[in-house]
């Protein structure tokens, strides 16, 4: 057992003794791209769990006159829409939906795609040739028209929504994950492992499965941000979830009020964007901060 | 060259399992669908009884065990019947033919775009390294990824047709125009195109730029670059003839993985410019919940990714002389 102690929770300790090493010029680079995109992520999480507090009625409610452009009037700083509900609430409840389906589309596909890459990075042979089959087919087939798909067939819920984003989202991870368990097998204490005995889950789970984790944290990230565009999209194209507000069936919602009011479409829109760009920032960030063959620039 | 012939007869045998994936699985979402061709035919007919229902299934197969209308199934599809869109009236097959031509031209020139853009952002990113104005290529190009295509769409719309009046913002033609001979039509259809491709280019542009900035950095410190400089060729010609063209690789190999990605793109930029595509068709699919025809527009697309990464395979082998053409 002694053998196996220096490589327990190896990914958070590996990250901070790279962290420790890498020099402080990169350092300020890295965490220049990752505070943006931490500050982004925070402003909208926190925008998500105070809409309640500050719009504790339903967004859905009229709230005011149709059409208020934004600073127009006080009541209402980013307006109201064409029924004069209010837009500031809408885009604040709206908030929590995206990182939610988000989120829950991430952990799905970091789920299935790890698992699927430590299995045929370790058993290797014909247990990874089909894995890498099937995630080939994911990765060939258009993965947008797949999420539609099951959307239209489950019908449109926050659930069976990540669960379509997530399920074409995985092969990435499963690659990534799949080359550090090769790699991570054919090290010395995986051999020392196999030689103490210790059965085939053990060995996945406390030595391959650790130390192989380190790339899907960059990826993790980029992966939330990939699903939030997928469920913007879906809800543009009317395949939200009917019972909940999202920034996607607004920007649809305003697109006939283009040509007067094209603040409706710009405002959930820049919405999208900001929050995506914190999830992408983070991934760039990290990715400067821990890959170490990241150039010094 | 019988190893060449050799080399594309095992691509060939190497897709078939994956186009046959990809039939099946297509079949499994068919059969996970909530109500069968029947209910559907009842649903529009107004109301059925049972007998009615039970010579529907009969007429249609349905009433056969499921590995036999599999094998039914693969037979309609190798002879393109995708069955029958109610909802559009016409063949799902016909449907998907007639709207193939728009969506071929919106994506090629997007790629087009994307690559004549990129590619230059991304030398000149490589060539500027470390400078403010790489810096600025790259965060430009992390935002082209985490834009919302149809809102970039909506917003050119409100820029350039709405305010400025420049371009047309929906459809591929101008509805009544009186052409005055095949130029006049293409220049018509060349406005219309220009904001969907641009918005549709989007997305390819930022992986084009880091794709040649890092192919471009990666073989510039190699011998034969400085063997080129040493011979005195021009900058211009060293990048463009020597280092550009190891770059060109990745590329095309990228835009062939990435060509299912481009299919979900044009569902949303077609939806938003009203482009009669492929895209638009499944947006119409969707909104009247026509699940056949989707699935009818996924094994086309489908296919035709299979189809684009099996050629692009085999330019590579011809492009690349280190691609071993093993016996």
């Amino acid at each position: 057992m002694s053998l196996s102690a220096p490589t327990h929770g190896g990914m958070p300790g590996g990250i901070l003794q790279r962290l420790m090493r890498t020099p402080g010029l990169r350092r300020l680079r890295g965490s220049r791209a990752l505070l943006v995109g931490l500050l982004l992520l925070a402003a909208v999480v926190a925008v998500a769990l105070s809409a309640g507090l500050f719009y504790p009625g339903d967004p859905r409610d009229m709230a005011g006159p149709a059409g208020t452009w934004p600073g127009a009037d006080a009541r209402f700083p980013l307006g109201t829409d064409m029924l004069g509900r209010d837009m500031a609430a809408a885009m604040a409840h709206s908030a929590g939906t995206s990182l939610t389906v988000g989120i829950a589309a991430a952990a799905l596909a970091l789920l299935v795609g790890i698992a699927a890459g430590v299995l045929a990075g370790y058993f290797g042979g014909a247990v990874d040739d089909v894995l890498m089959r099937i995630s080939e087919l994911f990765q060939t087939m258009p993965s947008l028209l797949f999420t539609i798909i099951l959307v239209v067939i489950l019908g449109p819920t926050t659930a069976s929504i990540s669960f379509a984003i997530g399920i074409t989202a995985w092969p990435q991870i499963a690659r990534l994950v799949r080359a550090e368990a090769v790699r991570v097998r054919r090290l010395d204490y995986v051999d020392a492992a196999v030689t103490l005995g210790m059965g085939h889950g053990r060995i996945v789970l406390l030595h391959v499965l650790p130390n192989s984790l380190a790339p899907v944290v960059v990826a993790a990230s980029i992966l939330v941000a990939q699903a939030i565009l997928s469920d913007a999209s879906l809800s543009f194209l009317g395949l939200g979830d009917p019972n909940g507000m999202s920034w996607g069936s607004m920007v649809g919602a305003g697109r006939p009020m283009l040509r007067t009011a094209w603040y409706m479409t710009a405002l959930p829109g820049g919405a999208i964007f900001l929050t995506v760009m914190g999830f992408m920032l983070i991934g760039n960030g990290l990715n400067d901060l821990l890959n170490p063959r990241t150039p010094v620039r | 060259m019988p190893t060449s012939l050799r080399y594309v007869f095992r691509r060939l045998v190497q897709a078939l399992p994956m186009a046959f994936a990809i039939v099946l699985l297509n079949f499994l979402l068919l059969k996970l669908t909530p109500g069968d061709l029947a209910d559907v035919i009842a649903g529009e007919s107004g109301s059925a009884t049972p007998e009615f229902m039970e010579n529907l299934r009969r007429l249609y197969g349905l009433d056969i065990p499921v590995h036999l209308q599999f094998v039914n199934y693969i037979q309609g599809i190798l002879h393109f019947d995708l069955g029958y869109s109610f909802r559009q009236g016409m063949p799902v097959g016909e449907l998907i033919l007639e709207r193939l031509p728009a969506t071929i031209l919106l994506s090629l020139t997007a790629i087009l775009v994307a690559l004549v853009i990129g590619v230059l952002l991304g030398v000149v990113a490589a060539r500027s390294r470390g400078s403010l104005l790489d810096e600025a290529i790259s965060v430009v190009s992390t935002m082209g990824f985490a834009t919302p295509l149809f809102w970039v769409g909506l917003m050119l719309i409100v820029l350039f047709s709405i305010e400025l009046r420049w371009l047309p913002s929906a459809g591929m033609v101008t509805v009544g125009a009186d052409y005055r001979g095949l130029w006049d039509e293409w220049l018509d259809i060349g406005r219309h195109l220009v904001l969907p491709a641009v918005t549709l280019s989007l997305f390819f542009l930022s992986i084009y730029v880091r794709i040649t900035r890092s192919a471009m950095l990666e073989v510039y410190g190699l011998d034969f670059v400085r063997t080129a400089r040493a011979k005195g060729l021009t900058e211009a010609r060293v990048v463009i003839r020597h280092v550009l063209r190891n770059a060109l690789l990745p590329i095309v190999t990228v835009t062939g993985l990435q060509l299912g990605a481009i299919f979900g793109g044009t569902v949303v930029v077609e939806t938003v410019f009203g482009w009669p595509g492929l895209g638009r068709l499944a947006q119409e699919a969707v909104f009247s919940r026509d699940v056949n025809l989707l699935l009818g527009i996924f094994l086309c697309s489908s296919f035709i990714v299979i189809v684009v990464n099996l050629a692009v395979d085999l330019l590579y082998a011809a492009l690349d002389p280190r691609v071993e053409v093993r016996q």
